[in-house]
């Protein structure tokens, strides 16, 4: 038998989200930045955003949160169906997410509100950046979802060919870790653009 | 003794779990009613505080870093120390150039 080095295996997971919070940090830097100079515009634009999409969206990602966090728990306490049952509405919350995300973008680019349209190039300037900034960090925070749900459905496939298993659940852990990071990203973007005034 | 402890407890239960999602919840609402209210240049650091709270939450018991050995505390500290630094940093660029 193989011994797992399972803090090495978690550590390396941790390194890893740390370059995904210097890769989101340095956006909110930008956006921390232009917020500063263009206070007024960015608090106009905010408006347009849909705050029932954007709290709809916060509490689906924070309850799939807890439902992949406590997908760890019942696979500690060796209930399998249960762990496949949370990781299940996780991923599927996570495709919810996904689904409000296209209608919300699908209702702004109908409104003419997207990257270089007339409406953006010939408002103000800080609304342009503002909603530069919003597809840019809400669309790569999507990929992340997406790449997310992924590793969600795989984690449940392998609980079900009992490849993760009580005593040995690290790809899990660090599948939840980087679900959870999603979840954090979002939490300081639904403030930063649904919420500002 | 060799044997190190790596992790001090297994996943946390499911009613601390539940306990955390509420909290989450609540201040979720809280975050979306200061915001209604106009507090001018003060909103901003509201929000900010909130989630914060919120991130703090998820990290320390969601993602379990409270029981986590104290090099991943550290590591996680030293990236936060730094993300801080970049912050900091361009805003004092940013306050010197409009003195110019």
């Amino acid at each position: 038998m193989q011994m797992k080095d399972k803090f090495g295996i978690k550590l390396g997971m941790w390194l890893f989200l740390y370059t995904e919070i210097m890769l989101f940090g340095a956006l909110f830097l930008l956006y921390a930045a232009y917020y500063k100079k263009y206070t007024a515009n960015f608090a106009e634009s905010a408006q347009e955003l849909n705050l029932v999409f954007g709290t709809v969206n916060t509490v689906i990602l924070i309850t799939s949160s807890f439902t992949v966090a406590a997908s760890i728990t019942a696979i500690h306490n060796k209930a399998r169906k249960l762990a496949i049952a949370l990781l299940a509405t996780s991923s599927t919350l996570g495709i919810i997410f996904l689904i409000n995300k296209y209608f919300e973008w699908s209702h702004k680019i109908h409104a003419g509100i997207y990257l270089n349209s007339d409406i953006l190039t010939n408002g103000p300037f800080g609304s342009n950046i503002f909603f530069s900034l919003y597809y840019l960090i809400t669309g790569l925070h999507g990929l992340h979802v997406f790449i997310g749900i992924m590793l969600l459905i795989v984690c449940g496939i392998m609980v079900a060919q009992k490849r993760i298993v009580p005593g040995n659940y690290v790809f899990l852990e660090n599948v939840g870790l980087y679900w959870h990071l999603v979840d954090l990203i979002w939490i300081f973007v639904f403030p930063l653009f649904y919420l500002v005034i | 003794m060799m044997t190190t402890k790596l992790s001090h407890t297994g996943p946390l239960s499911y009613g601390r779990l539940l306990l955390v999602l509420g909290c989450l919840y609540i201040l979720t609402g809280i975050t979306v009613f200061s915001s209604q209210v106009d507090l001018g240049a003060f909103n901003i650091w509201v929000i900010l505080l909130i989630a914060s709270i919120k991130a703090s939450l998820v990290l320390l018991f969601f993602m379990h870093l409270k029981y986590e050995p104290p090099l991943l505390k550290r590591t996680f500290i030293a990236t936060i120390f730094i993300l801080a630094i970049f912050i900091s940093f361009m805003f004092w660029d940013v306050a010197f150039r409009q003195a110019l």
